[in-house]
């Protein structure tokens, strides 16, 4: 990256205060939250990363990220103290090439670049791809999708809010490409909800 | 907590617990595709179930309560040992009852109770590679599954039905995940293949040796490979359970003396148990109380 701005003090605080436990029971959630899209599962654990990033994303980079994971940011999230952070707390190496992203951040509000930006695993290696957390308003009180797949039991409905207008059609292109493809991560607070590569979402007909 | 102090929770470090939680993520969101991962060494030697442990120990937690089973079993050396070893090194509840149990990590069988959506299947995998005895080359392998192409499965299958007139494979009986990838759903009897169809509970799949993470998630389709005319099938016993009678469950043959006397019996003993418990009982069981 490029020249070191001021490191804020807040980039030496807000990780886990019990690491082990913690980091379990983000992961235990994430699991369940992968393996049952569209189901809201709370973390139960945050970390107080720097603004603008918020205390779901923070909690989730400290469970998966490390020196093994470079991690892509959004322009926001680069000028604020979240590359310190994530550097002091998780050792995570951040990078400005998105192919080499294995992990995606991006805060409340931020642009989403396109998925197919990011890496979409290889055919024989379709597990080397990104996966996208993407902070968003309110998991629930947004445009109604139908959502079906693996994990789901017949179809659910998902209703998402602050994603930008062309999800619908972004989410498809990558549907399309399975079994390459980005998995995605919905956070709002300390809740989140999972969009691996094989749900099909549809606008729902009211 | 006292003797908790030389280790880790749940022995391995937390940098290998990421690496493993990364894989297991990206192996719910791909299907039957095995995730390459960096198995570690074990206090146990490779074929003892490292690949299912370190999959436990990376999703376990202080609120679970883990199952473990060796072929249905709770109370045979594998399943024995794995159990006392998180109860040391994670000092974490455990049980019998299929029922009660948040973790099951298993070898070789899927309890016969449904399991529920608050539930996680681990299995112990040997060679996670259904094509691998058709093909040795992990280059090729790789390959087939990248393009789909899986005729060569279907010809094993029609030289089984050639030779010996029927489909002669009864464990590691290849399946194929949510239309896509053939998968092995580790060496369970053919018997187990249907409960892994649109299970509640996830599925996740551990070769230590072969360092393969692969996971099926709950409602996924899972289907065992067949042809029209020669549609899968599972195993049929003769009589039931000779210690509680049960019909339509997976049965171990009992060899009793030297002069051909033998008993069947459920794999599953927690089942098993539990039919006793509440006073059903096979005709061993019956023979035995009235000679007493």
């Amino acid at each position: 990256m490029g020249a070191q701005t001021e490191i804020h003090a807040s980039a030496y605080a807000g990780a886990f205060a019990d690491p082990v436990f913690q980091s379990q029971s983000v992961f235990r959630a994430l699991m369940d939250a992968m393996a049952r899209p569209g189901t809201i599962t709370p973390l139960g654990a945050s970390a107080t990363p720097p603004a603008p990033l918020g205390a779901g994303a923070g909690a989730i980079a400290l469970t998966l990220c490390d020196d093994g994971t470079p991690v892509w940011l959004t322009n926001a999230l680069v000028q604020s103290s979240v590359p310190a952070w994530l550097s002091f707390h998780a050792s995570a190496p951040v990078t400005n090439v998105k192919p080499e992203a294995r992990f995606v951040f991006i805060e409340a509000g931020g642009i989403v670049p396109g998925f197919d930006q990011f890496a979409l695993g290889t055919q024989e290696y379709p597990d080397r791809s990104a996966t996208l957390v993407i902070e968003i308003a309110s998991l629930t009180g947004g445009p109604e999708f139908v959502a079906a797949g693996p994990g789901i039991k017949d179809e659910t409905i998902i209703a998402p809010k602050g994603l930008p207008d062309i999800f619908l059609t972004l989410w498809a292109e990558n549907q399309g490409l399975f079994p390459r493809g980005v998995d995605l991560i919905l956070v709002a607070g300390t809740d989140v909800l999972c969009l691996p590569r094989t749900t099909k979402l549809r606008r729902r007909e009211v | 907590m006292t003797d908790l102090a030389t280790y880790n929770f749940a022995y391995l470090d937390e940098q290998t617990k990421r690496m493993i939680r990364r894989a297991i993520l990206k192996a719910i969101s791909i299907p039957g595709y095995q995730v390459p991962f960096a198995s570690r060494e074990m206090p146990m030697p490779y074929g003892w179930g490292t690949g299912g442990v370190q999959v436990t120990a990376a999703i376990l937690g202080p609120k679970d309560v883990l199952k473990v089973i060796d072929q249905g079993a709770d109370d045979t050396t594998n399943a024995v040992s794995i159990r006392a070893f998180f109860q040391k090194v994670a000092n974490v509840a455990v049980t019998t009852k299929t029922r009660e149990a948040t973790i099951i990590q298993t070898r070789h069988r899927i309890p016969e109770e449904t399991l529920t959506a608050g539930q996680t299947l681990v299995y112990q995998v040997p060679i996670p590679e259904p094509l691998r005895f058709l093909e040795p080359r992990e280059t090729e392998t790789r390959k087939m599954h990248a393009l789909e192409e899986y005729g060569l499965m279907h010809v094993k299958l029609y030289e089984d039905i050639a030779r010996n007139g029927h489909i002669a494979t009864t464990y590691a009986y290849p399946v194929k995940v949510e239309g896509r990838y053939v998968m092995d759903p580790s060496p369970t009897p053919k018997f187990d293949n249907p409960k892994m169809h649109m299970s509640e509970a996830l599925q996740l799949f551990g070769a230590g040796r072969e360092k393969r993470i692969y996971a099926v998630p709950p409602h996924t389709d899972v289907v065992s490979l067949d042809f029209e005319d020669h549609p899968f099938e599972i195993q049929h016993f003769d009589k039931p359970c000779a210690l509680c009678g049960a019909e339509h469950v997976y049965l171990d043959e009992v060899v009793l003396d030297d002069k051909g006397g033998r008993m069947f019996v459920c794999s599953d003993t927690d089942h098993c148990e539990d039919r006793r418990e509440h006073g059903h009982a096979g005709e061993m069981l019956a023979r035995q109380e009235a000679a007493e």
